[in-house]
């Protein structure tokens, strides 16, 4: 606890990382909170917020690095301690951070928004002396962008895909970059030259059956190659190509890579990670399992959800107000349902809309948003593609600033059509016929 | 379902091709379901793979990663996709008797 200057024994909320999940909170608690008996501390290690779904539009020179990056500090609240430095561990054990400032942070509540970042690291060869030459990803700025520049003098070859290895931020952007891809070689008169191919460790384009199927269908209607269950064992620089574990090769002129992403290296440092140092959290309240004043939102936790900001936005309703019940000393009972909802570009100025939660995949059918009309579900339409333009606006303007949206946090049936339920099939396996 | 000969032992599985009732399970049908998955005679090697999952899919609810398996079981990539090829993580909770991984999203 901290003494304010009146004597009062203050309390102190510290949330570490200021990307949309942990501005989203940031912004939620200072309106709520007395700032006379809370203290609210936010630290990131960078001074500039990215608007991480423009990344994606950036090699096909639709956005540039000026549409995606605004300062962080046009989003706090008056009324915050920002501290620019990067975490060296939590001590969750003593309540504090320790930040590689040699700062150190007390708190009664921590609110965990690190997020998850690529390691191409992880890949054998990946990180080599075609990094950024023939291997591009778009999961950073300076990815997307070296590969923009690739592509404006780029007249064709193989160009291939791959994902590492799931979960993966944004498990939709891959599909999104070959259907981007695709309509961006036709504009530029050259996709007779250039064959593209994803190559997945998934069995199916998509995670979802349902909507696999329909994004498989696209796939197959713009010529793009899909491999699956290739699980990416080494990246050979000298012959350009990328090879499985089970030693099957595709060839590449240039590769996009989705290299596995994996949580803060500070949690890992703060023994608080799994294997790929996300942290255990609890999918309903969104406390961690192994502390009760730590709560986990966004790409930082474990839960069984897509790594998407919508996913962040509606888990800021659940943890907000759980944290708020913590902090009155009663039960958690807002529950998270694992709600995402994402606009897919198909290329061409259209595009589809999902929307889903941990028990309910991806279904056609219409999304209402009050005020602004039905949006298709797993339909290709110009006004999915505007919903996805329009959305930045909303970003900067409304989202990160935790104001209310005509989007409830809770996943509605509303509109969706459900599909026949087929009943398990089952077949006998004969033994003994070796 | 159709149960064939009468001599000849015969077991269910579900739509992935996994075993479908859990309780089916033991150390001989594993076997078996090695033989079917031409996986071939289970080692050692491959038992601490099997029984680690297990325990696993009773903790977790869920069978582990390849990541999750490797950094746990001291087994290395390589070694995994040589006991159970093309696929470790779903070949070997086939021979475990475990449904197919759910994976994630």
């Amino acid at each position: 606890m901290i003494e304010s200057n009146r004597g009062v024994a203050m309390k102190r909320i510290v949330i570490l990382g200021a990307g949309t999940a942990g501005t989203m909170m940031l912004n939620k608690l200072r309106k709520a909170l007395d700032p006379k008996e809370w203290k609210l501390t936010i630290v990131d290690k960078e001074e500039d917020h990215y608007y991480q779904p423009g990344f994606l539009f950036i090699p096909f020179g639709i956005y540039d690095r000026e549409d995606v990056i605004k300062p962080k500090n046009k989003f706090f609240p008056k009324g915050t301690e920002v501290i620019y430095s990067p975490i060296d561990r939590i001590d969750a054990d003593q309540n504090i951070v320790y930040l590689q400032s040699e700062q150190t942070l007390n708190y009664d509540y921590l609110i965990i928004a690190t997020g998850t970042e690529i390691c191409p690291d992880e890949i054998e060869g990946m990180k080599d002396k075609l990094w950024h030459k023939s291997i591009f990803d778009f999961y950073t700025v300076e990815g997307a962008v070296a590969l923009a520049e690739f592509l404006k003098d780029w007249e064709g070859g193989k160009m291939v895909l791959n994902i590492a290895e799931m979960p993966i931020k944004c498990p939709v952007a891959p599909l999104e970059f070959v259907f981007l891809a695709d309509d961006y070689f036709k504009k530029k008169g050259i996709r007779d030259k250039v064959d593209i191919t994803m190559v997945t460790p998934l069995d199916a384009a998509f995670t979802k059956p349902v909507a696999a199927k329909s994004l498989g269908g696209f796939l197959d209607e713009k010529g793009i190659n899909l491999v699956t269950e290739f699980n990416i064992g080494r990246v050979d620089n000298e012959q350009k190509k990328i090879v499985s574990w089970d030693e099957r090769e595709v060839d590449f002129d240039l590769l996009v890579a989705i290299p596995t992403n994996m949580g803060s290296k500070a949690i890992e440092r703060s023994g608080l990670g799994d294997e790929l140092n996300f942290i255990p959290t609890d999918k309903h309240t969104l406390q961690s399992e192994a502390h009760e004043n730590i709560f986990v939102i966004g790409d930082a936790t474990n839960l069984p959800s897509s790594k998407a900001g919508s996913v962040a936005h509606f888990e800021s309703d659940i943890l907000f107000e759980n944290l708020m019940s913590a902090i009155n000393g009663n039960p958690l009972e807002a529950s998270f349902d694992g709600h995402a909802n994402c606009f897919i570009e198909s290329g061409g100025g259209k595009g589809l809309l999902i929307d889903f939660n941990y028990e309910v995949e991806p279904l056609p059918g219409k999304f209402p948003i009050p005020g602004i009309g039905p949006f298709s579900l797993l339909k290709e339409t110009r006004m999915n593609h505007l919903g996805k333009v329009g959305f930045k606006w909303l970003y900067w303007n409304a989202l990160i600033k935790g104001r209310e949206l005509p989007l409830e946090s809770k996943m509605s049936m509303t509109g969706k059509e459900i599909p026949e339920v087929k009943e398990q099939e089952t077949k006998t396996l004969h033994l003994n016929h070796h | 379902m159709t149960t064939e000969a009468k001599n000849d032992k015969t077991v269910v599985l579900d739509q992935d091709g996994h075993l479908a009732n859990r309780e089916d399970w033991n150390e001989e049908l594993a076997q078996e379901l090695a033989y079917h998955e031409n996986i071939g005679e289970l080692t050692d090697r491959h038992w601490e793979v099997i029984n680690y999952i297990r325990d696993e899919f009773d903790k977790k609810g869920d069978a582990p990663s390849i990541r999750k398996l490797t950094k746990e079981s001291g087994v290395s990539t390589k070694e995994l996709y040589k006991l159970f090829p093309k696929g470790p993580a779903k070949k070997a909770a086939k021979v475990a008797g475990l449904p197919k991984p759910k994976g994630c999203i």
